[in-house]
C-alpha cells in the first residue's frame, strides 16, 4: 500500500544497532556499540541534545570519595538499597554503584567540565539518602552537562569516521525529530522498527537486529509533572507490544518539590540542591515540620533536632542529617499531608526556604538555574523569599524487565536501559542516581547489543506484511474525521491518573481510574486530525495517546493490586510497609483479548540477595525489612 | 484576571508561502507566550505546529520571534504585554522554515561537527584529571548555552547575509571554540582555524548575540574577544610572523583568501566601535 504520490512511501534503512532516544542512556549505548565496530542509528524524537536528561539538575551520584574518603561502592550500594526499601534488583544495584565512578570519569576525557574540589578533583554534593556528599554537579545543571558532553563524544565519533571514510554518519548517524511507532520482530527475534519524521511524516523502515530502548518515562500520563512532552512511555509500550515484562509500574515518584506558581508552571522541578546546600521545608505555621515525618526504618540517621541538622553541613561524621534529606518518596508525602491538614502555603503548597540560611554569593553560585527559573517565571527572587513547592509526576521507577549485565530483555535482540528499564531503583530511586543509571546501562545495553550481534547466526528480516500493518496504524487517524479531539482525551487521561492514581492511592479510585481508562481505550481509537503529516502535532500527540494509554493502565493495575505502602506508591487503605509483599514483583505484559491486546497482570518472586551483599548490612536494619526465615543466613547467625 | 488577547501566528510551510493567521484567545495569570500556543493548538489549529520541550528555559527548543524580538516562547511571560497589544509569533527568520514556527535549525549541527572535538592529554588515565575551580569557570559559563540557537538567528553576519553561511560558523560555535581554547587540558592549539576554518574574521562585536542569550552568557565579551586577542597575539607576534614569511609564504597566502571580512564592513555605522579583525591585545 505504500504509495509515493499520496506521500506514504516508505524508505529502508539498515543498521547494526538501533538506538532509540537520544538521552544519557541513549547516546552512552551507541557510543559503545560504535566504539566496538557496530554501525549505529540513534533515532531521537526531539532535536539532538535536547533530551529530557537536560533537566536533571542535582548530579551524578558516584562513590568517587573526592568529598568524603570514607564514600566506597558499599556505601552507596547500601543506599540505594535503602532508598528503593529492598525491593530493588540487587545485581542491577551492586553493578551501578560500582561502575559509577569510572562512568563519571570517563565523562573527563569526553571534555567534561565539573564542578572541583581545593585539590582539583571532581566536586560531590550532598543529597536525599546518599550517606556522603556523593553528587557530582555542575551548579544545577548537571543534565545539561552529561547531554552536552555525549552529544560532543558522538560528533567526535563521527568526526573519526569522516576522516576514515570521508563521510561523518557512515557508522553513527543521528535521526532527530524522528518517531518510532513500531517494533519489528522475526519469529521471536526483533529485525527492526518503524516509524515517521515529525518535520515531514515521511515514513522510514529500519532493519537492525538489535534494538536499545531508552525512550525515558511516563511522566505525560499525569497532568502535574516536571516531564516534558515526550515523556509518553513510548518505550515501555513498544516493549510490551513486543513480547516484553515490564515489572514495578505500581511505583511512580513524585518528587517533593515542584513549582506551584504560577498555575502555568505547575510541575516543573525545583532541583533537590536546594536542600543538599542548606534550604529547609517549612509550613504556613513556620514550623520545621520534617523532623516530625521520619519513619522508624530511617529514625537512627537522621537528625532529631534543628541544632543537630544544622551542625551535619559542616561535621557529617559527628552529625545526624537533617530531615529535608529523607528520601524522595518520604519528603512528598510529608509535604502532602502538611498541606491537607490546613497548613499549606496559598497556591497549595508549603515553603522551601534557602534565602534566610546562606548568602545571596552562595545561593546565586550553586543554584544559578534555580534562581533565574523562579526571577523569570515567578517574579520571586529566591535569596530574598521563600519559594512556594509541592510535589510533582517526575519519575517512573518501573519499566521493561532485563538482565542486568547486558540490558537484554525476554525478546532476542532487545535491550533497555536508562528510565524505561526496571528493577535497580526498587520501589523509590534515590537522587542522582538517574544520571548515574543512565551511564552504567547505557554503557551495558551498547556492549550488550555488540555482544548479541556477535553470536548472532542468520540475520532477522523485516517481513513486507509487517510494515505495511505498521504503515495503516500510522496513517489511520488521518482516515478518522473529527469524532474525539487528541488534545481533550490527553487532559481525560492526565486528570484520570493525577486524582485517582497519584501520590496518596486508594482501591475504590484505582478502580474508578481503569473504568475510565476503559473508555479512554474506545475512544483513543477515534481520534481523527486535521492538517497534514508536515510537523503536525496534533497527529504526533494521536499517537503517543495509544502509548499513554497502555503505560497508565499498567500503573493503575499494579498499584490496585499491590496492597501495602512501599516507596512510590502510597496506599491509603494498607498504609505500612509489609515484608511479605517485599519478596513480589507484579509484572505486566500483553495478551490477547476480545477487542485486541490487553494489558495483563502476574506475579513474579523477588530473587534473593547474594549473601555477600546481604552481608553489607547490620542484621537490626534488615529486620526492618525482612521476615524471621529469610533472615538466617545474614553473617550474624555465622557468629561474624 | 484573565482576558482575551489578540495574537498573530505565522502559518506556513516549507514552500516558503505564508501569511500571519489572527486569533484570538484567552490568556490567565502567570502564563508565558507558549502557553497560548499550547491553547491554541488545543483549542483552534489542531495542527499548528511548534518545537518545545521542557518548557522552563532548559532545553532551547522554543525559540521564535515575539513581536519581532528572538525570545524562548516558554520564557516570554504574556505579564510583559499590554493586554490590548497584538502579539506576533514568527519563526526564526535566519533558518528555513519548516512549517509554522519550527525551523530547520541544521545548519547549527552541521557548524557544530566543523569543529574539531576536545584533545585530551594522552598521558591522563581516567581519574586522574586534575584542574582547578577558578581554571574551569571561564569556560563553564559556556557551557551554560541550551543551544537555543537565538544568537545563530540574530547575528547580522548570517541573518542578513545568507552567502556568508559556507564560511561563518555563528557565535554559538565561535564561543565553543573558545571553550576548547579555554580548557585547561585540551591539547590543540585551535588558533589559526577560528579565524580561518570558522569565519571568527566575520565577527564585528556588536554583541546582538549576547543580548538575545537566555542564559545570559557574555559571548562577545568573555568568549569571542579574547579569541580575538588570542588569535591577533600568535597571527602578530613578529617571530611567529617571520617564521611563517619565510616558510609558509604560499600556505599563508591561500589562508589569506578564505579569511575575508565579513561583508558587514564594521566600523562606527553599524555600532561597532572596533572594526573587525582589528582587536589588539588588552592589557598584554
Amino acid at each position: 500500500m505504500a504509495d509515493e504520490a499520496d506521500g506514504t512511501a516508505v524508505s529502508h534503512h539498515s543498521y547494526d544497532v538501533l538506538v532509540i532516544g537520544a538521552g544519557g542512556a541513549g547516546l552512552r549505548a551507541a557510543i559503545e556499540a560504535r566504539m566496538r565496530g557496530k554501525r549505529v542509528a540513534i533515532l531521537s524524537k526531539s532535536l539532538f541534545g535536547k533530551a529530557h536528561t537536560v533537566m536533571a539538575e542535582g548530579g551524578i551520584a558516584a562513590s568517587m570519595g573526592n568529598a568524603n574518603p570514607r564514600d566506597n561502592w558499599e556505601v552507596h550500594y547500601r543506599d540505594t538499597m535503602r532508598g528503593g526499601k529492598f525491593l530493588n534488583n540487587w545485581r542491577m544495584a551492586e553493578l551501578h554503584a560500582k561502575e559509577a565512578p569510572q562512568r563519571v570519569w570517563e565523562l573527563e576525557t569526553y571534555g567534561a567540565l565539573f564542578d572541583r574540589t581545593p585539590e582539583g578533583k571532581i566536586s560531590q554534593r550532598n543529597f536525599g539518602g546518599h550517606q556522603f556528599p556523593r553528587l557530582a554537579h555542575v551548579g544545577d545543571r548537571t543534565g545539561l552537562e552529561l547531554i552536552r558532553t555525549l552529544q560532543q563524544k558522538i560528533v567526535s565519533l563521527q568526526q573519526e569516521d569522516h576522516a576514515r571514510t570521508g563521510d561523518y554518519e557512515s557508522d553513527l548517524k543521528v535521526f532527530h525529530e524522528f518517531t518510532v511507532t513500531e517494533l519489528f520482530k522475526d519469529g521471536d527475534r526483533i529485525a527492526g522498527a518503524f516509524g515517521y519524521r515529525r518535520p515531514t511524516g515521511e515514513y522510514l523502515c529500519f532493519h537492525a537486529p538489535a534494538v536499545v530502548l531508552a525512550t525515558g518515562g511516563i511522566g505525560k500520563s499525569f497532568k502535574v509533572t516536571s516531564n516534558s512532552w515526550e515523556y509518553t512511555g513510548d518505550g515501555h509500550a513498544l516493549a510490551l507490544r513486543a513480547g516484553a515484562r515490564l515489572i514495578n509500574m505500581e511505583f511512580v515518584q513524585f518528587h517533593p518539590t515542584g513549582m506551584v506558581w504560577p498555575p502555568s508552571v505547575k510541575g516543573i522541578l525545583v532541583t533537590e540542591s536546594v536542600r543538599g546546600d542548606g534550604g529547609v521545608l517549612k509550613n504556613s505555621e513556620g514550623e520545621r515540620f520534617m523532623f516530625r515525618y521520619i519513619p522508624d526504618v530511617f529514625r537512627e540517621q537522621y537528625a532529631t533536632s534543628e541544632d543537630e541538622g544544622d551542625r551535619w553541613y559542616d561535621d557529617a561524621d559527628n552529625n545526624r542529617r537533617p530531615p529535608e534529606l529523607l528520601p524522595r518518596d518520604e519528603v512528598a508525602r510529608a509535604i502532602n499531608n502538611e498541606v491537607k491538614e490546613g497548613r499549606g502555603s496559598p497556591a497549595g503548597g508549603v515553603y522551601l526556604d534557602i534565602a534566610s540560611r546562606r548568602t545571596t554569593e552562595f545561593i546565586r553560585k550553586r543554584l544559578p538555574s534555580m534562581y533565574h527559573q523562579f526571577k523569570e517565571l515567578a517574579d520571586v527572587d529566591i535569596t530574598a523569599e521563600p519559594m512556594e513547592v509541592g510535589p510533582t509526576c517526575h519519575y517512573v521507577m518501573g519499566g521493561v524487565e532485563v538482565d542486568p549485565d547486558t540490558a537484554s530483555t525476554v525478546v532476542p535482540g532487545l535491550f533497555a536501559a536508562g528510565e524505561v528499564a526496571g528493577g535497580m531503583h526498587g520501589s523509590n530511586r534515590l537522587g542522582g542516581n538517574s544520571l548515574s543509571d543512565l551511564l552504567v546501562f547505557g554503557c551495558r545495553a551498547g556492549a550488550g547489543a555488540a555482544d548479541y550481534l556477535d553470536g548472532l547466526g542468520t540475520a532477522p528480516a523485516v517481513g513486507n506484511e509487517a510494515v505495511d500493518a505498521a504503515l495503516a496504524e500510522a496513517e489511520k487517524p488521518f482516515s478518522v474525521r473529527g469524532e474525539e479531539n487528541a488534545y481533550t482525551l490527553h487532559q481525560e487521561l492526565q486528570q484520570t491518573m493525577n486524582d485517582l492514581v497519584g501520590i496518596i492511592r486508594r482501591a475504590d479510585e484505582m478502580e474508578m481510574a481503569l473504568k475510565r481508562l476503559a473508555e479512554l481505550r474506545d475512544r483513543i481509537p477515534r481520534v481523527g486530525v486535521t492538517g497534514g503529516r508536515a510537523y503536525n502535532p496534533g497527529w504526533h500527540l494521536a499517537m503517543d495517546l495509544r502509548n499513554m494509554l497502555m503505560v497508565s493502565q499498567c500503573i493503575a493495575m499494579a498499584a490496585l493490586e499491590r496492597q501495602e505502602s512501599r516507596g512510590g506508591h502510597t496506599r491509603d487503605d494498607y498504609p505500612a510497609m509489609d515484608e511479605n509483599w517485599r519478596r513480589e514483583l507484579l509484572n505486566c505484559s500483553l495478551a490477547d483479548g476480545p477487542d485486541g491486546p490487553e494489558v495483563q497482570l502476574n506475579h513474579q518472586p523477588q530473587p534473593a540477595m547474594r549473601p555477600d551483599l546481604f552481608d553489607l548490612f547490620e542484621l537490626d536494619e534488615l529486620k526492618k525489612y525482612y521476615t524471621g526465615d529469610e533472615l538466617g543466613g545474614h553473617r550474624a547467625d555465622r557468629g561474624m | 484576571m484573565g482576558y482575551r488577547a489578540k495574537f498573530e501566528v505565522w502559518r506556513g510551510d516549507s514552500s516558503g508561502e505564508g501569511a500571519l493567521q489572527p486569533f484570538e484567545v484567552d490568556v490567565n495569570e502567570g502564563e508565558v507566550v507558549l502557553d497560548i500556543v499550547h491553547r491554541l493548538q488545543a483549542t483552534q489549529a489542531g495542527d499548528l505546529a511548534v518545537r518545545w520541550n521542557c518548557k522552563a528555559g532548559k532545553c532551547g527548543s522554543c525559540s521564535a520571534e515575539v513581536n519581532g524580538r528572538p525570545r524562548l516562547m516558554c520564557m516570554t511571560r504574556m505579564s510583559t504585554f499590554d493586554e490590548h497589544e497584538t502579539v506576533t509569533i514568527t519563526p526564526l527568520r535566519t533558518f528555513p522554515v519548516i512549517r509554522d514556527l519550527v525551523t530547520d535549525v541544521d545548519f547549527n549541527y552541521v557548524k557544530a561537527r566543523e569543529i574539531p572535538s576536545f584533545a585530551p592529554p594522552e598521558d591522563l588515565a581516567p581519574g586522574e584529571y586534575r584542574m582547578s575551580q577558578i581554571d574551569v569557570e571561564r569556560p563553564q559559563e559556556f557551557r551554560k548555552c541550551i543551544e537555543c540557537y537565538l544568537c545563530q538567528n540574530t547575528c547580522h553576519a548570517v541573518r542578513d547575509h545568507e552567502e556568508n553561511k559556507e564560511e561563518f560558523a555563528g557565535p554559538r560555535y565561535l564561543m565553543r571554540v573558545s571553550e576548547l581554547d579555554m580548557h585547561p587540558l585540551d591539547v590543540r592549539d585551535r588558533k589559526d582555524a577560528a579565524q580561518e576554518d570558522h569565519g571568527l574574521g566575520y565577527c564585528n562585536i556588536t554583541k546582538c548575540c549576547t543580548e538575545v542569550c537566555p542564559e545570559h552568557i557574555k559571548i562577545t565579551d568573555n568568549a569571542l574577544i579574547p579569541m580575538k586577542e588570542r588569535v591577533v597575539d600568535t597571527k602578530y607576534d613578529p617571530l611567529v610572523w617571520l617564521g611563517r614569511k619565510i616558510f609558509k609564504r604560499e600556505d599563508l597566502e591561500a589562508r589569506h583568501a578564505t579569511g575575508r571580512r565579513s561583508l558587514d564592513d564594521a566600523g562606527p555605522g553599524n555600532g561597532s566601535p572596533l572594526p573587525a579583525d582589528s582587536i589588539g591585545p588588552v592589557g598584554g
